[in-house]
């Protein structure tokens, strides 16, 4: 189903096919989309946007010492699958304001592999481990 | 001899027509018409301008950022001594593109009224890994790569359709860089017909 071309009235409906279709991500492939994000990013230390490990369990907008945007410091969730999938689906529309100028990724596939590799990197990566 | 160009020349007058919307006070004759008598509307209207424009600000200073910190790291690749010519030409080069992109984005966002972003004091690189000449590109060439990646995803989210070609262009200019680096690693330049 082609979630990212939906129509808004066609949404509801889209992201409960995609949430009933759901199968676990690959980590493998998910490690190359997260190439997409190295410009901004890294697993270990704050660029121009904030470090990734420890993600999972960790309040939004919550790294000490990265200057995240009012929209971003006041989020009040934390992240997990669900939050990351609906966030890296589209930042701007899941945290207006955000300071993460980036479009999204539509496909729910790419999403769900990013996810699954982000969720072994940023606990059990060597880059993690040693911070 | 290539000419310059400046990506952003269309919106040499964006900041004044922004102002001149947002002002409210010297709309065109239709839109007077069309907003007259409807104060609410007028109001959503300005207010909806003005909500553009701080969110495309938002999406090129973050650009900024980047590019900032991309010629921080072509300053470390050059200066760690393991860059032979040309190889070392070709970071000086890429870097002085860098700077131009960051002067041009630094210009837009005060056009449109906002604050540009400074370089950080310090940043961090992985500098432990970098032993080789083809540590060094290997780096750049992902630093490229993901730059491409990220005005691709910035592209669609400018309000100002302007703006969007203006960052299409740099990002034509950092796939060049990424193409090139991965042609010096001996690696196959152009490895895909699109970029993601
Ligand atoms: C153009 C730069 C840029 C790109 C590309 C980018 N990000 Fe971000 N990211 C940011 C910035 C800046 C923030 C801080 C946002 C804020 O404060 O509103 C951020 C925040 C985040 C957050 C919230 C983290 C926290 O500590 O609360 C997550 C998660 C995230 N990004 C994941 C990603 C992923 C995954 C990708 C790749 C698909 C990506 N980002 C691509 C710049 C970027």
């Amino acid at each position: 189903m082609r979630c990212g071309l939906a129509v808004a009235l066609l949404a509801a409906q889209c992201s409960i096919a995609a949430a009933s279709t759901s199968v676990p991500g690959d980590p493998a492939r998910g490690a190359a989309i997260y190439d997409r994000c190295t410009a901004c990013h890294a697993l270990a230390y704050n660029r121009t946007g904030p470090k990734h490990c420890g993600l999972f369990g960790r309040r939004a907008g919550s790294v000490p010492g990265f200057d995240y945007s009012p929209a971003m410091a006041q989020a009040k969730f934390t992240w997990n699958a669900e939050t990351l999938d609906r966030f890296l689906k589209n930042p701007g529309r899941t945290v207006p304001g955000t300071t993460m100028g980036y479009a999204g990724i539509a496909d729910p596939r790419e999403r769900a592999d990013l996810i699954a590799w982000l969720r072994q990197a940023t606990t059990e990566s060597p880059d993690c481990r040693r911070h | 001899m290539i000419a310059r160009i400046n990506p952003f020349a269309a919106l040499e007058d964006i900041g004044r027509r922004r102002f001149i919307l947002g002002s409210g006070a010297l709309l065109s004759a239709s839109a007077v018409a069309l907003l007259a008598g409807r104060p609410a509307l007028a109001a959503e209207y300005g207010k909806k301008k003005g909500a553009d424009t701080q969110s495309d600000v938002r999406i090129l200073n973050t650009a900024l950022g980047a590019e900032l910190e991309a010629i921080a790291a072509y300053g470390v690749g050059a200066g760690s001594g393991l860059l032979q010519k040309p190889a070392l030409d070709l970071a000086l080069q890429f870097q002085g593109q860098h700077k131009e992109h960051a002067d041009v984005l630094a210009k837009t966002v005060r056009k449109l009224g906002g604050t540009p972003t400074e370089a950080k004091a310090r940043y961090e690189f992985p500098t432990d890994q970098l032993k080789t000449q083809a540590d060094v590109l290997g780096f750049a060439a992902g630093l490229e790569k993901g730059a491409v990646s990220a005005y691709l995803g910035a592209v669609p989210l400018f309000r100002e359709r302007e703006l969007a070609k203006a960052a299409a262009s740099i990002l034509g200019d950092e796939a060049m860089h990424w193409a090139i680096l991965r042609q010096a690693l001996g690696e196959n330049p152009v490895p895909a017909a699109f970029v993601a």
